[in-house]
């Protein structure tokens, strides 16, 4: 049986713990209502964006199997991309892990030859520097928040690498956000871009647009804002579910430490009433020996 | 008049949402106007100024707009619009520093350096300060 100070020494931890994870549960309620305000406010942008290339998809074909844009090419699979993105810091649940998950049996099918990786967050990052896939590039220390740059230029290197041939698909991973209790491992394609895919209104009119000046330099200036628009939007979800899924996963530490506490608490009154107890059989062991004699 | 629905939007939110008269925005070939029943159309946008008329309001609403796209279809407009600023939120410090930057990639012309980007954003501050000066 541990002494009376043992418990007392291990409630006062397992008090302190709890005030470490009650306070990161609240940090992360606050990134998370943050998160997603921003999240959501970026929605609109993204929406219209998809729709005017709904409306534009039926301009997408030039005619002799060739496309108005480059992202828009498919080609024979040689070599696929999985950009991952995680979380920079953990204690965040199984969010990453999950995610890793996910990533390895979507590697499964490609060797170390036809397969890359590109990494978004730390976890990711750190899971696979040791691991056979080569890595093209490796972002990190977002603090959980959108950086409207830095998210340019990752869309950039990715749209590049595709025009240039270094790849041929790419393939986007990432928790969204769902709701504060659920994340959902979502795995999208990024380029080349399906045009009918883009909407998932079949009845998207098809309309006649006047281009200004012309449909190619239209798809020129729109596309690269579209490849931008999609990765932004994945990387916001994936803040907002990170810090989600942090939020919940602290709530609940918070609570398991509660119970610990209940129960030692417990355990540290029964061991003193025993102790009391023990005392007391003494005294009046020593008081009934004293009359005796 | 006739007036027809605008909404304007950056990555990072809606900036307006509502009934307009007409609009003048920078497109790719020079200033457009749009009023209500335009025929479907789709522009880029360069850096310029972007003038609407609101209904009942005889004074146009101005604003800086740093590139983007105009679509127009069934009496919609929409502005995808980079960034947006009205005159009084433009930040002239930032506009010249950012100019000064451009400036400095654009005589340095390394040959990491993209001109068309240093260009752009040359574009961008110029007339940011501009709108600020006409407007303020």
């Amino acid at each position: 049986m541990p002494s009376l100070r043992d418990i007392k020494r291990r409630i006062r931890s397992v008090k302190s713990t709890q005030q470490i994870t009650k306070a990161m549960e609240m940090v992360a309620a606050a990134k998370l209502r943050k998160a997603q305000t921003r999240a959501e406010k970026a929605r609109p942008y993204a929406d219209k964006m998809k729709q005017i290339l709904a409306n534009l998809s039926s301009s997408v074909d030039a005619g002799d199997g060739n496309v108005m844009h480059p992202y828009f090419q498919k080609r024979d699979v040689k070599k696929t991309t999985l950009v991952l993105i995680t979380s920079d810091r953990g204690l965040c649940g199984s969010f990453n892990a999950n995610l890793i998950r996910r990533a390895a049996r979507f590697l499964e099918h490609y060797s170390t030859e036809t397969a890359e990786l590109m990494t978004v967050g730390k976890r990711g990052a750190v899971w696979y520097r040791k691991r056979p896939y080569p890595i093209i590039s490796s972002h990190v220390d977002f603090g959980g928040n959108m950086d409207f740059d830095r998210s340019r230029d990752i869309a950039r290197e990715l749209t590049d690498r595709f025009e240039n041939g270094e790849t041929d698909e790419i393939y986007v991973l990432y928790q969204r956000f769902v709701s504060t209790a659920r994340q959902e491992i979502t795995l999208e394609r990024y380029l080349p871009i399906e045009p009918e895919a883009v909407t998932e209104d079949e009845s998207a009119r098809q309309i006649d647009y006047i281009f200004e000046p012309d449909p190619v330099a239209i798809f020129d200036d729109l596309m690269p804002r579209y490849a931008m628009t999609m990765l932004q939007t994945a990387m916001a979800e994936s803040f907002a579910a990170e810090h989600a899924a942090r939020m919940m996963a602290m709530g609940a530490a918070t609570r398991s430490a509660g119970d610990m506490i209940d129960s030692l608490t417990l355990e540290y009154n029964k061991a003193r009433q025993s102790a009391i107890t023990k005392e007391l059989l003494d005294i009046v062991g020593g008081a009934e020996a004293l009359a005796k004699s | 008049m006739a007036s027809f629905q605008l909404s304007i939007v950056t990555p990072a939110e809606t900036v307006l949402d509502e009934e307009v008269e007409s609009i003048i925005v920078p497109g790719a070939k020079g200033y457009l106007g749009v009023l209500a029943n335009h025929a479907p159309l789709i522009t880029p946008l360069q850096p310029g100024k972007m003038t609407i008329r609101k209904p009942g309001d005889s004074h146009e609403t101005i604003m800086a707009i740093a590139g983007g796209f105009l679509e127009v279809a069934n009496n919609v407009a929409t502005v995808l619009a980079d960034a947006t600023e009205y005159p009084k939120q433009i930040d002239r410090q930032r506009a010249e520093e950012a100019l000064r930057r451009a400036r400095e990639r654009i005589k340095a012309s390394e040959p990491d350096i993209d001109i068309g980007r240093a260009m752009t954003s040359a574009e961008r501050a110029k007339n940011r300060m501009h709108i600020l000066d006409q407007y303020t």
